[in-house]
């Protein structure tokens, strides 16, 4: 029962971990940037939604929204001042605006609301009682899951049957050439940031309903491993960003559960490790050869 | 008389700067002009600015992004401090025991380099990056839970601390999450002046050399380097390791400036906060590393004496985007370009 147990929360965690790696993972794909203030957009998200429950007393939907809201403006803005005047420049400069960006969410965050541990009240709580005394899911596993479902559905239809979608296909295969069919490049990367940020809103609430701590580094972490997990599903691939999630939330939680508690980080970067060595592009990325 | 090659002029001129200031700030030091917070600041200093120098070496010349070097300052750290303290007896003179600590730590850092860099100089790009990340990841995490320790029986290791079984009287170097703690503070101004120099002579002799041209030909167009017969894995290997043990050496002489020290001060911000030393000062620019270590090391804590302690990183992220922005925009380079007549041969050597 306890392997149940570990496989519901490591499925759940995994649920959470996809839904900030889709962000991480469209975003690269079209923007080809590792987009290191992602991770602050969801503690953005979460304060958000925590200031809308707790002082404004907003229902948790009504919170969740607001946090949608307000990511997917910051999201769009952040990507309109830092990164769009960046397009052409290297790689490396857009990652060290993004470093920026990361630090100038979490410092601002600190100003604004304190440098204090806050203790974020779940969405829902209470728990699904499957086996008395021994098997349970939290109806916050069970909502992490059945958004990340939701969410998956939701972008592989969005990505294959919409035209915005197919710009953004178009856009992460050859900017150049999609430009030529006169598909707005810059309008269709904001969308992708909105679409991100606005993910990482909701895996915000959900996270921190989740683990219920607060603060203005929050959102590093998970940040840093949602997009390891990105990685390891084949970064710029959505179907490998939901794989790569779960399997990262599975083993982190079974690390903790049978190896140990503080070597959980250990084991799931050495397996983002072995993945790569062996397939160098990530579970379901695609290898492309360089062409002479 | 044979003309100086414009490299090897590069090279002086970059020697000169670091024994200027070494000798302005001796002279300061002398007259007793510097503040204690900033004097306290100047083997930090002096590491970070290793640490520029030596990651340029693997972003600048080499070309491969590392988000792990705080990793190898990690490894070079702990062992350093290890060494120091089984050495106590054996070498009593404190400034030969701070020279072996610091080879020690330079040995840790090259061996993790030649892990890491062996099975993941295969990768490339933005993967590469990841895996280095994740290496500092795991150092991290794996000081964490390390309990190390001497006593009359021999050294100790264990990975928590129920079996962590030091006799009485024996000494703890590694107390898990407490890091290292109870350190003799062997680190001085001078020996971070010396690491600086011995780092500039390998780095720079490195990249003018057979060796160096090969590697900076790998980053410029790594199939037809190949195809003129470069050993890829080889020459990459030899900057990454070389890199990695500097970065060590710099990381045994940070550890002994403090009396305690934990895994959490080589973290990935660590990591970070050194690439944007190299990138501000310019890829590839080994003056530039070293200036801009120097001052971003040092304003920032400046900043806290003028009252503006809230706003530090703050304002510190806002620069950073702000100089990004400026230095990658075209009208800006344009107009500068204007002003400026263009160098010859200013983009690389340095």
């Amino acid at each position: 029962m306890s392997f149940l147990n570990n496989v519901i929360t490591g499925v759940s965690l995994g649920s959470i971990y996809a839904i900030i790696a889709l962000g991480y993972t469209m975003v690269y794909g079209i923007a080809k940037m590792l987009n290191f203030a992602h991770g602050d957009v969801i503690m953005v998200g979460a304060y958000v939604c925590f200031f809308a429950m707790g002082s404004f007393n907003l229902p948790p939907v009504a919170g969740v929204l607001l946090a949608v809201a307000v990511c997917t403006v910051l999201g769009i803005t952040i990507e309109r001042l830092a990164y769009k005047p960046l397009r052409s420049a290297p790689s490396l400069a857009v990652l060290i605006t993004a470093i920026g960006v990361s630090y100038l969410l979490q410092n601002s965050a600190q100003l604004l609301w304190g440098a204090d541990t806050k203790t974020f009240r779940p969405l829902v709580e209470g728990s699904l009682v499957l086996v008395p005394g021994q098997l349970s899911i939290s109806y916050v596993a069970v909502l992490s899951i059945v958004c990340c479902v939701v969410v998956m559905i939701a972008l592989t239809l969005f990505t294959g049957q919409t035209k915005m979608g197919k710009a953004m296909r178009a856009c992460s295969e050859d900017k150049a050439a999609a430009q030529l069919m006169g598909i707005d490049v810059n309008a269709t990367i904001s969308m992708t940031f909105a679409i991100g940020s606005a993910l990482a809103a909701v895996a915000g609430a959900l996270m921190c309903s989740a683990y219920p701590v607060l603060s203005p580094t929050t959102g590093s972490m998970p940040g840093i491993r949602a997009f390891t997990a990105a990685v390891f599903g084949g970064i710029g691939s959505i179907p490998g960003a939901l794989l790569g999630g779960i399997l990262l939330g599975v083993i982190e939680t079974f690390a903790k559960a049978y190896i140990s508690t503080d070597l959980s980080d250990a084991v799931v970067f050495a397996v983002l490790i072995i993945v790569l060595l062996v397939r160098p592009a990530g579970l379901m990325g695609k290898y492309v050869p360089e062409k002479v | 008389m044979k003309k100086i090659n414009k490299n090897s002029l590069n090279g002086f001129i970059n020697y000169g700067i670091v024994i200027a200031a070494f000798a302005v700030i001796q002279a300061l030091l002398g007259m007793g002009r510097l503040s204690n917070s900033l004097q306290s600041l100047l083997v930090p200093a002096c590491c970070y600015i290793v640490m520029a120098v030596s990651l340029n070496l693997t972003v600048g010349i080499l070309g491969e992004l590392s988000l792990g070097h705080g990793g190898f300052m990690s490894l070079g750290a702990f062992s350093g401090i290890a060494a120091s303290i089984l050495l106590q007896n054996a070498i009593p003179l404190a400034p030969a025991r701070l020279a072996v600590s610091m080879a020690v730590g330079a040995l840790a850092g090259a061996l993790g380099g030649v892990i890491v860099g062996v099975p993941v100089l295969r990768l490339q790009g933005d993967y590469l990056a990841i895996v280095t990340l994740a290496f500092g990841q795991i150092i991290k995490n794996i000081i964490m839970v390390l309990y190390v320790g001497v006593d009359e029986r021999g050294i100790h290791i264990a990975a928590s601390s129920e079996r962590f079984d030091l006799a009485p009287g024996g000494t703890a170097i590694i107390k898990g999450p407490m890091g290292a703690v109870g350190v003799t503070k062997l680190a001085t101004f001078t020996a971070g002046f010396i690491l600086i120099l011995i780092t500039l002579a390998v780095v720079q002799n490195l990249v003018n050399s057979r060796a160096g041209r090969a590697i900076m030909a790998l980053r410029d167009n790594r199939i037809a380097a190949e195809s003129v017969g470069i050993n890829t894995t080889k020459y990459k290997l030899m900057a990454f390791v070389t890199s990695a043990a500097l970065a060590g050496a710099a990381g045994a002489l940070f550890g002994l400036n403090y009396s305690s020290t934990g895994a959490s001060k080589f973290d990935f911000n660590t990591s970070i906060l050194v690439l944007v030393f190299v990138v501000l000062g310019g890829l590839g620019s080994i003056r530039g590393s070293i200036i801009a270590a120097a001052l971003l090391y040092v304003l920032p804590e400046m900043l806290r004496g003028l009252g503006l302690n809230d706003f530090r990183m703050l304002i510190y992220a806002i620069v950073l985007i702000l100089v990004m922005l400026a230095t990658n925009n075209d009208q800006l380079k344009a107009l500068l370009g204007r002003v400026i007549p263009k160098r010859k041969g200013a983009v690389t050597s340095g």
